[in-house]
Order: structure tokens, then C-alpha cells, then sequence
């Protein structure tokens, strides 16, 4: 049930994602959501609770195309991660929002750096989570990354995960 | 054969038919003086692209956007007539709208309080009665115009020299593709919310290629290729059957092809199940209905890549981009991307439309990134412009028709920016 996880409990969940994703651990991190879930990066310029159903994103993943996300970003052929980026996930302010139909919400801060061909890009932003249990473990079932940015510049890519 | 000199005479193109050489010299990426005739041969001369008629839908709507280096001011007025400014105030420069986009009647700089209306008058300033009663009379108060301001099938261009040709003289055979854009609805497209605004370290002109090069596909999205073919169930991948490559004049070029994608309108694949084969089947019915047998097969099935010259993208492909890339300096530029969609589709039809364009386009996408690397290694390599010093763009040349995988859109555009850097005038 909701109310069983704390704060401490989410603290560990998301700083265990930001480690899996520092050290590439992909498929590990894609275990960590529900069987149905979903990935989203709203685009900048629209509200941060806006529908990928209508709206562009720059990501919106349902479980098949996060899966095939992380299969690409293994590859040597994902360009653009290969040599792949060294890159520092750093998670603040995390803080519960309370519950919907017995999912627990959660948010973070976030700074993630990404380091790539001597050039060290910073996106920042705020995770939005939307938490169940699943067999008894704590899964993902909706995570939206909202950048606090104006657009990708001068990233100019999410070429991995945020 | 050498063409194209610029003050230090050195060539911008080497063509050599008989070698089936055309190569590009790597400093045209490189250089400021080069920047500097392209910002006033090229973008204070060509039409440029600054807004589809949708963003813009209602009186008083307006948008700003920096196009070709300078900060426009696209608005319709409370008549519904669209114009066109420099958003910069007359009085001391500062930036006249700060909003990217929005709704007014007027205009208010923050700096000094001068208020313009949406004709561009000076209707107001704080301290009026210390300016001469004729202060304005010569209009030198006013925001500037841009000199010409047109539109073809809702897809709104300005140009800053006020004796360029119309622009549907500039477009030319470009406005046969707009329209096999625009004819896909029944009632008229519309940007769909939700703007990709990205960048890239590299020369805008790199952008320019990439769009409508299709010999890179293979090699550079292969994960984009395994991931349609996992997912869609699509059987030929990159099937270009029947595709060309043209040179459609002025610079702008097309690539014309059977992607291995589904397309919204109308073009099914097996991932979208027998409910999207009976919806795809009855707007493929209308199009048919509409424009006959050949052309709505046309509209359905046929993908291409054009790019406007100099620096608007039109994709019809999985589904429709309208991209355009900004040159900074000379290695950076600007890209915003957005989605194009017929304003009657709805729910599946515009899921769809969407997951498209997210899954392959788009700074996030499956295979932008990677082009986004290639072209700002590319960038970081001009740096060695002197000793390894030009850019092959050959593909194709000896052929007398251009396949969908040669580079003569390519060619095409090069052939026209060393016209137009290398004409005599300012």
C-alpha cells in the first residue's frame, strides 16, 4: 500500500536509478519500471502536465520503446552514445506528493551532467514520478522528466537518459 | 574547372565533370568573412521561412522568432492581416516583444514605454509633449517592416530585399511538394503544440545537407532501422523503390521515395492492427475520391526529404516536420523543429502522427542524435581546413538522373549559395 513507503524508501529508489544510470547499468534501470508504464520529456514551450497524445515530446515512451531505447543505446551503432558519455546524475528535493489510486507521487530535483567528447553539457530539471508496488517492489509506473530549460541549447540532444 | 572567389581568390567549389568530382571547401564552414557574405547575400536576400498560417490563427495573434540572424515580430492584426517587423525598438534598440508567442493588440517596450500598435505605428510614449509635433511624421518612429511578407498555402515567408522575385516565383517546383503536403487535408494543417528546440555545434549549411541526404541512412541509423523492423513488422527496410533525388532550382532540392514507415495519411503497416487498416483504408478512400486514383497513391505512399533553400526543412515522411536551423557564428546554429498535422485528425490518428515523429526525429528520437554527432565531428575536423581541405559531395555525378541515395540535392544547394556568395554586389 502507499502509505507504507517512506520517504527514505523513495530517497534509496531514485539515488539506486541515478547509479544504474551513471554506470550504464540500462537494463538493470529499465527492471525498476512497472509492466505498463511510461517515459516522458515534455517539450519546453507547452505545460509540464501536458499530453504526449497530442502534444510533441521529446520523449514519450510506453514499456515497448523504453525497452527498445535502452537495446539502441547498448549498441556501438547508437552513435551518439559511443563512445559512450561519462555522465553524473545528481537528485535533490526529494519530496512525496501524496497519492492516486494507490500509487505514491514523488518528485526530484535534478542536475545531470553529461561529458562527452571534452564537452560537458548540464540539463537540469525536476522528476515527476508516479510509484506502485509491483510483487511487492517498488516500480515505476509513470516517470516525466520536465526540463527547466528553454529548449535543448546548446545541448542540442538527449541523447541519453536525463 | 574552379568557380566561386571570394576576396582571398581562393575557390569555394571544385567541379571537375570528367573526374566525376564535385567537392566543397572546407572553409565555407569555417570562415567569418564567409559568414558575413551569407548573412547579407543569402539571408538578407532569400525568402525565409517564419511561421505556418496555424500559429498564428486569430486577429491579434503574433509570434516572435529570430530567422536569418534577425528578431522578427510575426503578428495578424485585429483584420486578419499578417505583418511582419523587426522586433526591435526604433527608439534604442531594445526587444520590442519578449514573448515567443501570444495574443495583443499592441506592443509595449520595456525600456522607455513606447507602445506600437499592430501596424507598426508609434501610438504612444511616455514624455510625448517633449518630442516636435512632427517627431514621427517621416514614420522613422515606427517598427521596421520587413520589406516583403507572403505566403504560399499557409506557410508564411519574408524577405528582407525589397525587389527579391514574388516568392512563388523563389519556390518554383518546391510549391508541387508544399502542395503534396497541404492537399492531405480536407480542411487545412496545423502545427501541433509542442516546439523541439535544439542546437548544433556545427555550420548551419551542415544541416542544409543532412536533410536531404539519404545515402547516410543506413550507416548512420542502423538502430533506427532494427528498431522499425522490430516494431512495425515493416518487410523492406529503406525501400526506396522508385525513388529519385531532384534538383528543383534556386537551390532547393527533394528527395522523393517509399519509406519503410507507416504513414498517418495513409499509408498502414501491420503494427497498427486491423482497426488502423480500416481507418487508413477510408482516408486513403477520400484522398482517392479527392484527387484521383494516381495522385491521392501519391499523397499516401510516397515519402520525401525537401529542403527550401536556405534554410527550411519540409520532411513527408513518417510523419511531417517543418525544421528550420539558424546560423549563430560559424559553428553553431539554431533548430526548431516542429509537427505537422491535417487540424480534422484526432485521438489514434494524431498518436500515431506523433509517435512517428518522436521515435526518428527530433533531438531525442532514435536517430537524430547520431546526426547530430556526425555533423559536429565533421564541424570540429574544419578546423584542419588547411590540410585537408574540401568536402566530396559527388554521388551521382556521372548519372543523367539522380537515384534517391545520390547527392545531387546536394550539389544543388552548393551550386547556389556559390552563386549567390560569389555575385558581384555589396
Amino acid at each position: 500500500m502507499a502509505e507504507t513507503i517512506s520517504q527514505r524508501t523513495v530517497e534509496e529508489f531514485l539515488f539506486e536509478e541515478a547509479d544504474m544510470l551513471d554506470e550504464w547499468r540500462l537494463h538493470d534501470w529499465v527492471g525498476l519500471f512497472a509492466k505498463e508504464c511510461r517515459y516522458l520529456v515534455p517539450s519546453t514551450d507547452v505545460p509540464a502536465d501536458s499530453a504526449p497524445e497530442e502534444t510533441l515530446f521529446y520523449v514519450a515512451d510506453d514499456r515497448h520503446r523504453l525497452e527498445q531505447r535502452v537495446i539502441r543505446l547498448m549498441k556501438k551503432t547508437a552513435h551518439a552514445e559511443y563512445p559512450r558519455s561519462r555522465t553524473l546524475h545528481m537528485i535533490s528535493n526529494v519530496r512525496l506528493r501524496g497519492e492516486v489510486e494507490g500509487d505514491t507521487l514523488a518528485t526530484s530535483n535534478f542536475a545531470t551532467y553529461r561529458t562527452n567528447r571534452s564537452v560537458t553539457d548540464t540539463y537540469i530539471g525536476q522528476h515527476r514520478y508516479r510509484l506502485t508496488l509491483e510483487e511487492g517492489a517498488l516500480r515505476i509506473k509513470e516517470k516525466r522528466t520536465v526540463l527547466a530549460l528553454d529548449g535543448l541549447r546548446p545541448h542540442g540532444r538527449i541523447s541519453m537518459i536525463v | 574547372m574552379s568557380v566561386g572567389v571570394l576576396t582571398n581568390r581562393l575557390p569555394l567549389l571544385r567541379i571537375d565533370p570528367s573526374r566525376g568530382h564535385f567537392k566543397v571547401a572546407r572553409r565555407a564552414f569555417v570562415e567569418p568573412e564567409i559568414r558575413d557574405l551569407e548573412m547579407s547575400r543569402i539571408f538578407a536576400r532569400c525568402w525565409l521561412y517564419i511561421a505556418h498560417e496555424s500559429e498564428v490563427a486569430k486577429p491579434n495573434d503574433f509570434v516572435t522568432r529570430t530567422v536569418g540572424g534577425r528578431p522578427i515580430l510575426f503578428l495578424r492584426d485585429r483584420d486578419g492581416k499578417a505583418r511582419g517587423y523587426l522586433n526591435i525598438c526604433p527608439h534604442r534598440g531594445a526587444t520590442v516583444c519578449r514573448e515567443k508567442r501570444g495574443s495583443a493588440k499592441s506592443f509595449q517596450c520595456i525600456y522607455h514605454g513606447w507602445v506600437f500598435g499592430a501596424d507598426g505605428r508609434l501610438l504612444d510614449q511616455p514624455g510625448k509633449e517633449c518630442f516636435a509635433p512632427n517627431f514621427n511624421a517621416d514614420g522613422s518612429a515606427n517598427l521596421v517592416p520587413v520589406p516583403q511578407l507572403d505566403e504560399y498555402r499557409g506557410f508564411w515567408f519574408f524577405n528582407l530585399d525589397p525587389k527579391a522575385p514574388p516568392l512563388v516565383e523563389y519556390l518554383g517546383r518546391a510549391t508541387e511538394y508544399i502542395d503534396k503536403v497541404v492537399d492531405q487535408s480536407q480542411v487545412g494543417m496545423r502545427v501541433i503544440g509542442g516546439t523541439q528546440e535544439y542546437s548544433i555545434r556545427g555550420n548551419w549549411k551542415l544541416m542544409a545537407e543532412n536533410s536531404i541526404d539519404i545515402y547516410h541512412g543506413p550507416n548512420l541509423h542502423p538502430t533506427y532501422i532494427d528498431y522499425l523492423q522490430s516494431t512495425t513488422g515493416s518487410v523492406a527496410p529503406m525501400d526506396g523503390t522508385g525513388g529519385h533525388a531532384y534538383d528543383l532550382g534556386n537551390g532547393h532540392g527533394v528527395v522523393e521515395y517509399r519509406g519503410p514507415w507507416g504513414r498517418p495519411v495513409a499509408r498502414w503497416i501491420p503494427a497498427w492492427g486491423e482497426s488502423g487498416k480500416r481507418e487508413i483504408d477510408e482516408i486513403r478512400a477520400r484522398l482517392t475520391e479527392r484527387f484521383g486514383e494516381q495522385r491521392a497513391k501519391r499523397l499516401a505512399e510516397n515519402s520525401f526529404n525537401m529542403l527550401i533553400f536556405p534554410n527550411l526543412v519540409i520532411n513527408d515522411i513518417m510523419s511531417i516536420t517543418i525544421r528550420t536551423f539558424q546560423p549563430v557564428s560559424p559553428g553553431y546554429m539554431l533548430l526548431t523543429a516542429h509537427c505537422l498535422g491535417p487540424s480534422e485528425e484526432s485521438g489514434s490518428f494524431l498518436e500515431r502522427r506523433l509517435n512517428n515523429f518522436i521515435e526518428f526525429l527530433g533531438p531525442a528520437g532514435f536517430a537524430t542524435p547520431d546526426d547530430i554527432e556526425a555533423i559536429e565531428t565533421a564541424q570540429n575536423s574544419y578546423a584542419s581546413y588547411g590540410d585537408a581541405g574540401w568536402n566530396d559531395v559527388s554521388k551521382g555525378m556521372p548519372l543523367t538522373e539522380q537515384g534517391w541515395m545520390d547527392e545531387g540535392p546536394i550539389r544543388a544547394f552548393w551550386s547556389e549559395w556559390n552563386r549567390r556568395l560569389t555575385a558581384p554586389g555589396d
